[in-house]
């Protein structure tokens, strides 16, 4: 759930008290487990998303079935969002800490480049050597980002606009006019594209793991915690002793680091690497994070929501020539997906907000 | 030092005015927006001796005419972001008033003009949509204009498709390329933008509006007990940036001689790189139009000479990446330096600095002292 975000806090101090449920101000423990469970299961955002992404999912295969029983369909459901899934996830950490890193498209493309220029130039290289190089490259170019707004001091947003023209020029310079061809890469490493185990295809398989290790690490480990305190309020951070500029650091690492995997993922999916490999990525990333449920001024939000909103969006995008809407308009809705869900979020949290006022101010009553 | 301006019954040592306690040359001279005009003159100068052909008559006809969208949308943007907002999907509507002119002119037979009417107040509703969810609802503007960006652009590919309308009558498309006079280096689109940057500077620089637009950025709780109408200010300025950005697409349509769902894609961060090397804070309440000017012409003229001097695109990106990044590092660099000299802690200069600890555009930086 979002935190109410401070904007708000004038609001509703003398609503009118509605019924007041006395059980907002108990701590959890006191509220009988059903009840708990069940306000934990309408109050989740992630389920919320994930409804919405099943429903979709399922009113595409009524249309047509090949959308998930044919065995490409079904490949396609998990394999198309596991790269933005992976931005996704980096995103989500970076913006947790109330900061934002739109060079993720052009880290993805550089590392896209890298990857085949690493296959062509050292024929027999191990794959997994490809993929450490690439993960480290990614993280190289995450740490730039990190030093120069943890020691800058100058907004991310400001920072990581400059480093994707800086980062994307590089690419296309080093580039120049030649692209990556399947042909440049051992047919061992773009099997991974499109090889599966138990159905399930290796590069998803991957973009899981990351995703319940990052997710587990945010959930339960006192640096995950302190990136949420971080990004709720950074100054009461520095003023309680928090590695501030540590933890942005190393989110920042983190999140390219990723972007960098996302690129050799990419290069194994697609095959190809042209110059436009990327571009327009970081927003999207933004833009799955936001759906799913992370708050854009950070503190509040994880990254199993951030990927089911991944999910949605690709889905989404490939749901929509099934049932008959032109492809063109794709963007128009995940524009208006988007807008709905940040509406959503605030009209909810400004609704809990007002609840717990009353039911604050009817315990001072009763005291 | 000189004598204070403000005549304050109590001017204690407890309240300084920073701005006001130097001499009127420094207040004027050591800003971020003159080292910005210093820069671009030397880069002027260099290249008028250096590059070949620099001072040949065409470079100036197409800076002006390749930047015009980039002057034009970085006026109202300026605003925008000084109150500590920001709008992203002014490209996409600029790709939205492209096609609306091309279909309205083609399909639906009306003229130049009136589809160019229609345009605008298509942009402006736009642009009206986005001040609502901000303003009103309250919503972060990061966040509901990346939403926008994809819906506005979503919408002008879904309205036209790949196809491209290319029919325009010759009268119009060459109006748009027109020179100021017939032998003059300067094309015709100066005169809107001039106008316009006339506008703009009045209403940010000598009106009370304008003086709001700041104070809304400064602390928008302030501005609001102090008065200002901070909900219809953003609104205001966020209905500008859609009608300036569809003048823009007008232009963009009619320079081209295309309308098509993808032009001028990613031209909103080229407009906010211009915007923030011409020196406004993106934490709101700093800046001004004539940096802001010198800003976009900045990259005009470094992308003119260097493309002159026959480097690709990308280098050129990589050059205005790394201007950018060092612009905004110099000011905490310089208050750190400046507080070095002083050693009390922050001298004068630093408190100039913006402080980046409000939460006003996302990614604010993590303060640490």
């Amino acid at each position: 759930m979002n935190a109410p975000s401070e904007s708000s806090l004038r609001s509703g101090s003398d609503r009118d008290p509605e019924k007041l449920s006395d059980t907002l101000l108990l701590e959890p423990s006191r509220i009988s487990p059903t009840r708990r469970a069940l306000s934990v299961v309408l109050r989740s955002r992630e389920i919320a998303v994930g409804a919405v992404l099943v429903a979709v999912v399922v009113l595409t295969t009524l249309k047509s079935d090949a959308f998930l029983f044919s065995g490409n369909g079904w490949r396609d459901l998990l394999l198309t969002p596991s790269i933005l899934l992976l931005l996704a996830v980096g995103q989500t950490v970076v913006i947790i800490t109330r900061n934002v890193d739109l060079s993720v498209g052009s880290i993805l493309g550089l590392t896209a480049y890298l990857t085949g220029t690493l296959f062509a130039d050292n024929p027999g290289i191990p794959i997994i050597v490809v993929f450490l190089a690439g993960f480290a490259f990614g993280a190289v170019l995450g740490l730039v980002n990190g030093v120069l707004v943890a020691f800058g001091k100058v907004p991310a947003l400001v920072i990581t606009l400059g480093t994707l023209y800086i980062y994307r020029g590089a690419f296309l310079t080093w580039a120049d006019s030649d692209r990556i061809n399947p042909s440049d890469m051992p047919g061992a490493f773009l099997d991974l594209g499109t090889k599966s185990i138990l159905s399930i295809p290796v590069l998803t398989i991957i973009a899981l793991v990351v995703l319940a290790v990052v997710g587990y690490y945010l959930y339960s480990n006192r640096g995950g915690r302190e990136l949420y305190a971080i990004g709720s309020d950074p100054d009461a951070a520095v003023l309680y002793g928090l590695p501030v500029r540590r933890r942005v650091l190393a989110a920042f690492v983190l999140c390219g680091a990723l972007a960098g995997l996302a690129g050799v993922l990419y290069t194994a999916r697609y095959g190809t690497v042209s110059s436009n490999a990327g571009s327009g990525m970081e927003l999207q990333a933004v833009g799955a994070a936001v759906i799913g449920g992370v708050a854009i001024f950070g503190g509040s939000g994880t990254v199993w929501g951030a990927a089911i909103g991944a999910f949605l969006l690709v889905t989404i995008n490939r749901a929509l020539p099934v049932v008959g809407i032109s492809d063109f308009w794709q963007r128009a809705v995940v524009g208006g997906l988007i807008i709905a869900a940040i509406v959503l979020d605030r009209v909810l949290s400004a609704r809990e907000e007002r609840r717990l006022v009353a039911a604050r101010d009817e315990m001072r009553k009763q005291a | 030092m000189s004598a204070p301006v403000l005549s304050r019954p109590e001017k204690g040592a407890a309240r300084t005015y920073p701005a006001y306690s130097r001499p009127l040359w420094r207040r004027v001279l050591l800003t971020r927006e003159f080292a910005v005009i210093a820069l671009l003159v030397a880069v002027v100068l260099y290249a008028n001796g250096n590059v070949e052909n620099f001072d040949g008559p065409l470079t100036m006809y197409y800076l002006f005419l390749d930047m015009a969208p980039i002057l034009l949308i970085a006026l109202p943007m300026t605003l925008v972001i000084i109150t500590g907002e920001i709008d992203l999907s002014v490209a996409s509507v600029v790709g939205l008033s492209s096609v609306l002119v091309g279909l309205l002119h083609q399909d639906a037979g009306m003229s130049i003009p009136a589809a160019a009417v229609v345009a605008i107040i298509a942009g402006a509703a736009c642009g009206a949509f986005n001040g609502f969810l901000v303003a009103y609802v309250g919503l972060p503007s990061l966040a509901v204009t990346i939403g926008t960006l994809a819906l506005y652009r979503g919408i002008a590919v879904g309205l036209l498709g790949t196809k491209a309308v290319t029919d325009f009558p010759e009268k119009w498309t060459d109006l748009a390329k027109e020179r100021l006079t017939e032998e003059s280096s300067y094309p015709m689109i100066l005169v809107p933008f001039i106008l316009l940057a006339v506008v703009f500077t009045l209403l940010l620089h000598f009106s009370s509006f304008g003086r709001g637009i700041f104070e809304v950025g400064l602390n928008s709780e302030a501005a609001h007990f102090s008065g200002v109408n901070v909900a219809r200010t953003k609104f205001l300025l966020f209905v500008l940036a859609g009608a300036v950005s569809a003048f823009a697409g007008i232009y963009y349509t009619l320079r081209f001689g295309s309308a098509r769902g993808d032009n001028a894609t990613g031209l909103e961060l080229q407009v906010i790189a211009a915007v923030l090397l011409g020196g406004v804070s993106i934490f709101g309440g700093r800046g001004a139009l004539h940096g802001v000017i010198a800003g976009v012409l900045l990259i005009g003229v470094l992308n003119s000479a260097m493309r002159l001097e026959g480097y690709t695109v990308n280098v050129i990106n990589i050059v205005i990446g790394a201007l950018l990044v060092l612009s905004v590092i110099s000011t905490s660099f310089l208050a750190w330096v400046s507080a070095l000299v002083s050693g009390r802690g922050g001298g004068r200069l630093s408190q100039l600095v913006p402080r980046g600890r409000r939460r006003t555009a996302a990614g604010s930086s993590t303060e640490e002292r």
